[in-house]
C-alpha cells in the first residue's frame, strides 16, 4: 500500500519534470538554452493562480472534462505496476481496463472540445477520436501477444513473468509488441510524428486544438494530466519490457528506493530518446497517420502470430 | 402451478387485455391504459423469465389450441434469459409509449398491435415445438411490420422501409420454415424434446443449420442480410424501434443458439467459424456505417448490427470451442455473448428512447440540424450520455464488462488450441478491437454533435423537455444500465449456470465483487473501478480547492479569431466530424459526393453558388440487392406482355399447362 501511494505521488510530482526534461533535450539539440527542467511546474503554478474562465455557451460537459481526464489518469497511475508489482488495485483492472480508462479520458476531452461549438474544437475532437479509433486495435492485439505467454492480462502477472524469465523479452513476440506499443504510445500522447505538442496555430494540430478554450486552473489540470499520461505510458513500456529494479510484494525501504530510482532512470531515458527523435523528424500529414498506425497494427498481429508459432 | 407458469400466463393475458382495451377504449384513455397493461405484462414476463433462469422449469402442451399440432410451451433457463430481457425492454417501451403516442399515434391499430407484438416476442423463447415456434415467429413479424408502417401517411420513407422489411422478414421466415420442417421430418416429431433425442445425419444437420441460420441471422441484422434493419428501425415509432432493436433482434441469436447448440447438439467446427466470421464482418461493417451516418436513429440501427455481430462472435466462439473440446472456454464465450446481448438490450433501449425524445421535441433525426440540446433537454441529454458511455464500451459503462469477458475468452483460447485457433482468434480480437475504437468515435459524434454546443436548426432551437412518462421509461432503462455496469456479478452466476447447462460445462465465471474466470488468471472489478474513479475525481477536486485560486468563474467570449461572434454555421457537423474516418475507410465505405458549382451569369469565373452533397451508400446493398431487384423488375415488365387481354391466349395457357402436367405425371409415374 505504501509502495502504491509512493508510486502515485512520484508520478504526480515527476510527470511535469519529465515534460521539462524532454523540452530541455529538444532545446539543447536545436542549439537553444532552454527554459530549464522545472519550467512546466512553474507554468502549472502560474495557471493555477489565474481566474477560472467559462467561455459563453459552454456547459457541464466542458467543466467536467478536465476533472475526468485527470481522475482517469490518476486511476491508471495507481493500477499500472511502475514502482511495485503489488499494487492494491492489480486485481481490479488489467491491461484492457487501463487502455479503456485512458480512452475514457480522451473521450471526455473530445466532448469538452465539442461543447465549445468552435470550429477548432470540433476539428481537434474529430481528429483525436479518429486516431483513437485506429490506435485501439493495435493496443488490444499487443496486449494479446503479451498475455499469451503468461495466461493472464493482469499487469502484475505479466511483469512478474518477465522477471522470472528475463530472456522472454528478446523473443520475437515481445520485440514486435514493444515496437507496436511504442508507436501507439507516440500516437496516444500526441507527439511527433502524429501530433506536435508545441504548436498552437497550425491546421494540423490535434490535441492543442481541443484545449484551445481552456484557461487557468482547467488548463493546468489538462496539462498536468497529459504529462501524467505520458509518464505512465513510458513507465508501462519500461515495466513491460525491462522490469528490472521494480519492487516485489513485500519489499523493504531499500528495494523501494531502488525501484524509484530505476523508474526515474527508465522513464527519463525513454523520454530523452523520444525528444531526441522528435528533433530529427517532421510531423506527418494527418492522412498519412493511418498508414503509420496500420503498420503498427500489422506488427501487433505478427507479434500474436509469433507468440503462438515461435513460442 | 409454479411461478414461471403463473407469471408467463399472466403476462400473455395482460398483453391480450391491453390489445382489447386499445380496441375498445376512447382515444383519450387509450395510450395510458394500453401502455400500463403492456408494462405490467412485461414486468410479469421478467418475473417468469427470472424464475425459469433460477431453475423453475415448466412445460405444457395444449393439443386443441392449434389444429394438427397443438401448442407446445416450455421454459428452460436459456429461454428464460431471453424472456426476461424482452419483458424488461417491454416495460420501458410501454411506459415511454404512454407519453410518446399521445399525439398522432393513438389510433386503434397501432395501440393494439404493440401489445400483440410484445406477446409474440414472449412466445418465441417459450415455444417448445416447431409448429408453435413458427406461429409465434410469424406473429412477431406481422405485428412488427404493422408498427413499422404506422407513420407511412406522414413519411413516404416508412412505406418503403415497410416493403424492405416485409420482403426480408418473409424470406427469412421461408428458410426457417423449410429448415425446421426438415428438422421435424428427420426427427419424426414436432416437439423439441423428440428432436433432441433423434439422430440426424450430418449432411441433413448441416443443411438445416445453414437454412435456419440464414433466417435467424437476417432477423439479427447480420451482414449481408442486414439491409432492412437500418431502414425499418429508424422509421418505426421510437418505442417500437427500441422493442425491435433491443428485443426482437435477440430472437435471431436465440434461434441460432436453440437450433445449433441445443436441438442439433453442437455440430462441426466449421458451422461456428461461419457464425464467428459473419459476426466479425457485421461488427466492423455495422459500426463503420454508424460512424458515418448523420441520422441519429439510423446510426443506432447500424450500431445494432455491430452489437449483434459482437454477440455472434461470442456464440460462434462458444460453438467452435465446444466442437474442439475446450468446454470451459466455450461456456465462458457463451456467458460473454449472453451478457453482451443483455447489455445491448439495456443501452439500446435507452438510446432509442432518448433519440425518440429528441425527435419528439425537435421534429428531426438529422444530427447536422441538432445540437444545443444540453440546456433545453437536460434530462434527455444526461440519459443519452449514459447510454453512449455504455455503447462505446468504456468503463464504468456496462458494455465494457461484456466486451472484456468476450476478449478474455478469445485471448485465452490460443494456448489450448491448434493452428485453427491461432489463425482465427487474433483476427476476431482485431475485429472486436477495431469495432471498439470506431464505436467510441461514433458515440462521441452522436452525443457531442447532437446534444452539445449551439443549435444548428430551427427544431433544436425550440426544443423542450419530454413529458414525465417518457422520462420514466428512459430512467428505468438507465437504471438497468447502471445496475449492469456496477453489479454484473449479481447476474453472472445465473448466466454462467445457464451457459454451462447449454454447453455441458461447469460455471465459467465466479466472484462477488471481482470477476474471476474458471481456469484463467485474469480478473477485473467493475464496481471497484467505478469507486476508484469517483475517489480520484474527489481527490482532484480537493487538490484544486487547495491549490487553485478561489475566485468565481467569469464568463468570456469564445475565441473567434477576432472576426465577431461565432455562429452555429461554424460548428463542426456530424458529417464533417466523421469525414476523416470516412476517408480512412474509403475502400470499405466508398462515400459518394457531388459538387455543383453554379457560376454567375456575367462570368464563368465568378461563382454564385456551390452545392455539395455527400452520401454513403451501403455497398452490399448496391452490389448484391440492386441487381436482383432490377432483374425482378425487368422480368415483371417482360411478363406484362404475356397478359394482353386476349381470352384465346389465356385458354391456350391453360391448355398447355394441363397437357404439360399430364405428360410430366405420365413420365414420373
Amino acid at each position: 500500500m505504501i509502495a502504491a501511494i509512493l508510486q502515485v505521488v512520484l508520478v504526480v510530482a515527476g510527470a511535469p519534470l519529465l515534460v521539462g526534461l524532454m523540452r530541455q533535450v529538444r532545446a539543447r539539440l536545436e542549439g537553444r538554452a532552454g527554459a530549464g527542467v522545472l519550467q512546466p511546474w512553474r507554468d502549472l503554478r502560474k495557471l493555477l493562480r489565474k481566474e477560472p474562465i467559462a467561455p459563453r455557451g459552454t456547459g457541464w460537459v466542458f467543466r467536467l472534462a478536465p476533472l475526468l481526464l485527470a481522475a482517469s489518469a490518476l486511476v491508471v497511475t495507481a493500477v499500472v505496476p511502475l514502482v511495485t508489482t503489488a499494487s492494491p488495485l492489480d486485481g481490479v483492472a488489467d491491461l484492457f481496463a487501463v487502455t479503456a480508462l485512458l480512452a475514457l479520458g480522451s473521450v471526455a476531452l473530445a466532448l469538452g472540445a465539442l461543447d465549445t461549438g468552435t470550429a477548432f474544437g470540433g476539428m481537434g475532437a474529430s481528429r483525436e477520436v479518429t486516431v483513437l479509433a485506429l490506435v485501439e486495435p493495435t493496443i488490444l492485439l499487443a496486449v494479446f501477444a503479451l498475455s499469451v505467454r503468461v495466461g493472464s492480462t493482469n499487469l502484475g502477472a505479466i511483469v512478474n513473468s518477465t522477471l522470472d524469465d528475463p530472456l522472454a523479452v528478446i523473443s520475437p513476440a515481445s520485440v514486435l509488441a514493444a515496437v507496436a506499443l511504442a508507436v501507439v504510445i507516440i500516437a496516444e500522447t500526441g507527439r511527433i510524428p502524429v501530433d506536435n505538442p508545441s504548436t498552437h496555430l497550425e491546421l494540423t494540430m490535434i490535441h492543442e486544438a481541443m484545449v484551445l478554450e481552456y484557461s487557468g486552473p482547467d488548463l493546468a489540470l489538462i496539462e498536468w494530466a497529459s504529462a501524467i499520461r505520458l509518464s505512465v505510458l513510458l513507465g508501462l513500456l519500461g515495466s513491460l519490457f525491462a522490469p528490472w529494479g521494480i519492487a516485489g510484494a513485500d519489499a523493504g525501504p531499500v528495494a523501494l528506493l531502488v525501484a524509484v530510482v530505476a523508474l526515474a532512470v527508465k522513464v527519463g531515458v525513454l523520454g530523452a530518446l523520444l525528444a531526441a527523435g522528435e528533433v530529427f523528424m517532421a510531423k506527418l500529414r494527418l492522412f498519412r497517420i493511418p498508414e503509420l498506425l496500420a503498420g503498427s497494427f500489422l506488427m501487433a498481429l505478427l507479434a500474436v502470430g509469433a507468440s503462438f508459432f515461435l513460442a | 402451478m409454479n411461478l414461471t407458469q403463473t407469471a408467463f400466463g399472466l403476462s400473455l393475458t395482460l398483453c391480450l387485455a391491453a390489445a382489447l382495451a386499445a380496441l375498445a377504449l376512447p382515444r383519450r384513455a387509450r395510450p395510458a391504459v394500453a401502455g400500463a397493461l403492456t408494462a405490467a405484462a412485461g414486468a410479469s414476463a421478467v418475473a417468469s423469465g427470472a424464475a425459469a433462469v433460477a431453475g423453475q422449469g415448466w412445460s405444457a402442451w395444449y393439443p386443441d389450441l392449434l389444429p394438427l399440432l397443438g401448442v407446445r410451451l416450455a421454459l428452460d433457463p436459456l429461454g428464460g434469459v431471453f424472456l426476461a430481457v424482452t419483458g424488461a425492454v417491454a416495460v420501458c417501451a410501454a411506459i415511454y409509449g404512454i407519453g410518446y403516442t399521445r399525439h398522432g399515434l393513438a389510433g386503434r391499430g397501432v395501440q393494439a398491435a404493440m401489445p400483440l407484438f410484445v406477446a409474440a416476442m414472449l412466445l418465441v423463447p417459450a415455444a417448445a415445438g416447431v409448429g408453435t415456434f413458427l406461429v409465434a415467429w410469424e406473429l412477431m413479424a406481422i405485428t412488427s411490420l404493422l408498427l413499422v408502417v404506422a407513420e407511412h401517411h406522414r413519411r413516404a420513407a416508412a412505406g418503403e422501409a415497410g416493403q424492405w422489411y416485409a420482403v426480408m422478414t418473409h424470406l427469412g421466415f421461408a428458410v426457417i420454415l423449410a429448415g425446421l420442417a426438415a428438422l421435424a421430418a428427420h426427427a419424426g416429431g414436432d416437439a423439441f424434446d423428440e428432436i433432441r433425442q433423434a439422430a440426424i445425419s450430418p449432411v441433413a444437420a448441416s443443411l438445416i443449420f445453414l437454412a435456419t441460420g440464414a433466417g435467424f441471422a437476417s432477423k439479427a441484422g447480420i451482414v449481408p442480410l442486414h439491409v432492412w434493419l437500418p431502414r425499418a428501425h429508424p422509421e418505426a415509432p421510437s418505442q417500437v424501434s427500441a422493442l425491435m432493436s433491443a428485443a426482437m433482434v435477440n430472437m435471431g441469436v436465440y434461434g441460432i443458439l436453440r437450433v445449433g447448440l441445443d436441438l442439433l447438439g453442437g455440430g462441426p467446427a466449421w458451422w461456428w467459424l461461419l457464425v464467428l466470421g459473419a459476426g466479425a464482418a457485421s461488427a466492423v461493417y455495422g459500426i463503420l456505417h454508424a460512424a458515418v451516418s448523420a441520422d441519429l436513429k439510423r446510426l443506432l440501427g447500424h450500431s445494432t448490427t455491430e452489437n449483434m455481430g459482437l454477440v455472434l462472435i461470442g456464440v460462434g466462439a462458444a460453438g467452435f470451442f465446444a466442437a474442439s473440446g475446450s468446454r470451459a472456454l466455450a461456456a465462458l464465450a457463451l456467458v460473454a455473448a449472453l451478457l453482451h446481448a443483455i447489455n445491448h438490450s439495456a443501452f439500446k433501449t435507452l438510446l432509442f428512447l432518448a433519440a425518440g425524445s429528441v425527435l419528439h421535441a425537435t421534429g428531426t433525426r438529422d444530427l447536422d440540424a441538432l445540437g444545443g440540446l444540453r440546456e433545453r433537454m437536460p434530462y434527455t441529454t444526461a440519459l443519452f450520455a449514459l447510454g453512449a458511455l455504455a455503447a462505446s464500451a468504456l468503463p464504468p459503462g456496462n458494455g465494457f464488462v461484456s466486451e472484456w469477458l468476450l476478449l478474455q475468452s478469445l485471448v485465452n483460447a490460443l494456448p489450448e488450441g491448434g493452428v485453427r485457433h491461432a489463425v482465427t482468434m487474433p483476427l476476431a480480437v482485431g475485429a472486436i478491437a477495431l469495432t471498439a475504437g470506431v464505436a467510441i468515435a461514433t458515440f462521441v459524434k452522436a452525443f457531442g454533435v447532437g446534444f452539445l454546443a449551439k443549435p444548428r436548426g430551427e427544431g433544436a432551437a425550440t426544443a423542450h423537455e419530454s413529458p414525465p412518462t417518457m422520462l420514466a421509461g428512459m430512467l428505468l432503462a438507465a437504471a438497468a444500465c447502471v445496475g449492469l455496469a456496477l453489479a454484473p456479478t449479481l447476474l453472472l452466476p445465473y448466466l454462467a449456470e445457464t451457459a454451462g447447462g447449454v454447453i455441458g460445462a461447469p460455471a465459467a465465471v465466479t466472484g462477488e465483487v471481482t470477476l474471476r474466470l474458471g481456469g484463467i488468471a485474469s480478473t477485473i472489478s467493475p464496481l471497484l473501478i467505478a469507486c476508484w474513479l469517483a475517489a480520484a475525481l474527489v481527490l482532484v477536486l480537493a487538490l484544486l480547492r487547495v491549490f487553485a485560486a478561489r475566485r468565481a468563474r467569469r464568463e468570456a467570449r469564445l475565441w473567434d479569431c477576432g472576426a465577431g461572434p461565432m455562429t452555429a454555421r461554424m460548428e463542426y457537423t456530424a458529417t464533417s466530424f466523421a469525414e476523416p474516418l470516412g476517408r480512412v475507410f474509403d475502400n470499405v465505405l466508398r462515400p459518394e459526393s457531388d459538387i455543383d458549382v453554379i457560376p454567375a451569369k456575367e462570368s464563368a469565373y465568378i461563382v454564385e453558388r456551390v452545392r455539395y452533397r455527400a452520401r454513403v451508400a451501403d455497398r452490399i446493398e448496391r452490389r448484391a440487392y440492386e441487381p436482383v431487384l432490377a432483374a425482378f423488375a425487368a422480368a415483371g415488365r417482360a411478363a406484362t406482355r404475356l397478359a394482353n387481354g386476349s381470352v384465346h391466349r389465356y385458354l391456350a395457357y391453360g391448355f398447355y399447362t394441363l397437357t404439360g402436367t399430364l405428360i410430366l405425371l405420365a413420365v414420373i409415374a
